[in-house]
């Protein structure tokens, strides 16, 4: 078994919220009012222990390859997407396809904070405190079909808007896919903010997927179509390499990218790297989706 | 001395350390060729810093001064190659006395590109560099660059060159044609998917390999 489990590793050190919300009301319903009191400061005290990163590195440090392949690109050039309005096409095997545009998709949902780590395959990391909605949410409401065993979703074509679609560094457009279960895990979220503002251009606006137990790759950036499939959807970056870049991308410190490790990942701000941990620290939570699977097959 | 300057002989009072008399070349050199290739030299190294203090070098600048002396040492190598067919082309002879201060730039930012990626990447674990180097090919060929480099550095004093023998010491010294083909194969090789730049390095120096078998077969030629 490849997930490792060390005691230095506390997946608590970066409060899932509405998790923890979710886990004092429980407890509080059981009439521990006490533990409910104290378990939010606990939580609160360790996920002081990583530091979320500042705006400017969140929004000025980004891999969106639609608008230029250096990392200030999407910061210098993503002005020319227009994200309002937006409409989401819902497609395939579901109950509820059709056009949607964000009101229909999030109405009545609660918009979260969700501080989570962020790393990406390139070895760097950082802390983002995301807002949106769990995807879970989402697609309950869409009703998919038992055909529907993954998600694929499409980000927008239009060269005139994204110009780095012009060039063929990647297959456009970009895509990505999670199973049913991945998707339906109540960490994964639909990003439409962060720190507490609507998401900038640069970002991925006006909604992205963010997955925090897999490379930032995974996290698909302004979509357009959410097709609920049979089959396991190819996603863009195992097209353009396969050898390199898999379907699951979780975040694993034994298994190495062919060209450089895993192990250690800088996370931005700090000038030393740091271990990575299994599936980005919530192995507590996601180890079980992969149990049985050999995870250095499926990368 | 072969060939006259004119804008030389304007500034000889100047350089000159007696006015009558005219300058000769180790005059020019010392006086105004070596504090000019100094002061370009270390150029890169004051952007960096300026870069630095104000904060300009992204949100990774571990990977942002990597990258720039990795591209700054391929330059340096490039200006080093460059030094024999600009000679030829301008007969300024004195070019041939300053090749070995602009090699050993190249070598400077080596060290530098090395003890950052040491210090930040690895912190000083001189077994994970070892493990590097074995398993990840693209250090494995950097990493070769920089012993060839470390190697010319090292033989660079005139005092080698008598002691390696003229030959020796010139078949040793060839080997700064294969270091910066190994330097933009470890830059291409480092790159996730975008090698424009790598390439562009790629077509500069086969420009330079071109343009000096070129300037060879010129001298060789008879008449």
């Amino acid at each position: 078994m490849l997930i490792r489990r060390s005691p230095d590793i506390r997946s608590s050190e970066i409060t899932d919220e509405s998790l923890y919300w979710r886990r004092r009301d429980w407890l509080a319903s059981l009439g521990f009012g006490a533990a409910a009191v104290v378990m939010p400061r606990l939580a609160h005290a360790v996920s002081r222990q990583e530091e979320t990163n500042t705006w400017d590195e969140v929004t000025g440090y980004n891999n969106f390859y639609e608008f230029g392949t250096g990392k200030d690109d999407p910061r210098k050039y993503a002005g020319t997407l227009r994200p309002y309005p937006w409409t989401v096409s819902v497609e395939g095997e579901v109950a509820r396809p059709g056009r949607y545009d964000l009101a229909k998709l999030f109405g009545g949902l609660s918009w979260e904070e969700r501080v989570y780590r962020f790393r990406c395959v390139e070895a760097w990391s950082m802390v983002v405190p995301w807002n949106g909605y769990p995807l879970r949410e989402v697609i309950k409401r869409l009703e998919p079909t038992s055909n529907a065993k993954f998600v694929e979703f499409t980000t927008l074509y239009d060269p005139e808007q994204m110009p780095g679609q012009r060039r063929s560094i990647l297959p456009w457009p970009y895509i990505e896919g999670l199973r049913m279960d991945e998707a339906m895990h109540p960490l994964t979220l639909l990003v439409t903010g962060v720190f507490g503002k609507v998401l900038p251009n640069q970002n991925g606006a006006p909604v992205r997927l963010i997955v925090p137990w897999k490379y930032g790759f995974k996290g698909i950036k302004s979509i357009v179509r959410i097709r609920f499939v049979e089959d396991q959807p190819v996603n863009t970056w195992k097209a353009s390499a396969s050898h390199e870049y898999g379907f699951y991308a979780n975040v694993n410190p034994d298994v190495d990218h062919p060209r450089w490790s895993q192990a250690t990942e800088r996370r931005l701000g700090k000038l030393r790297r740091q271990p990575t941990l299994p599936f980005n620290g919530y192995a507590d939570q996601v180890a079980d989706l992969y149990r049985g699977m050999d995870l250095r097959v499926n990368y | 001395m072969d060939t006259p300057i004119r804008w030389r002989i304007s500034i000889a009072g100047w350089i000159s350390e007696s006015t009558t008399e005219p300058v000769t070349q180790a005059q020019w050199i010392r006086r105004v060729v070596k504090p000019l290739l100094w002061a370009a030299g270390l150029t890169p190294l004051g952007w960096l810093l300026y870069a630095a203090i104000h904060d300009n070098l992204t949100a990774d600048p571990v990977k942002a001064i990597t990258h720039f002396t990795g591209r700054t040492i391929l330059v340096i190598l490039f200006l080093t190659l460059s030094i024999t067919p600009l000679r030829r082309l301008t007969g300024f002879s004195w070019l041939a006395r300053v090749r070995r201060l602009v090699g050993l730039f190249a070598f400077f930012y080596a060290v530098l590109h090395l003890v950052i990626y040491l210090a930040f990447d690895r912190g000083f674990v001189f077994t994970e560099l070892g493990e590097d180097i074995l398993k990840r090919p693209y250090i494995t060929v950097g990493f070769t660059a920089w012993l060839i480099l470390l190697t010319l550095a090292v033989t660079s004093p005139i005092a080698m060159v008598k002691r390696l023998g003229g030959k020796r010491w010139q078949a040793l010294h060839r080997l700064v044609y294969v270091a910066p083909v190994l330097g933009v194969i470890h830059f291409a090789w480092a790159q996730k998917k975008d090698i424009r730049l790598p390439l562009i390095y790629a077509a500069i120096l086969g420009g330079i390999f071109v343009w000096r078998l070129g300037s060879i077969r010129r001298k060789r030629a008879p008449g």
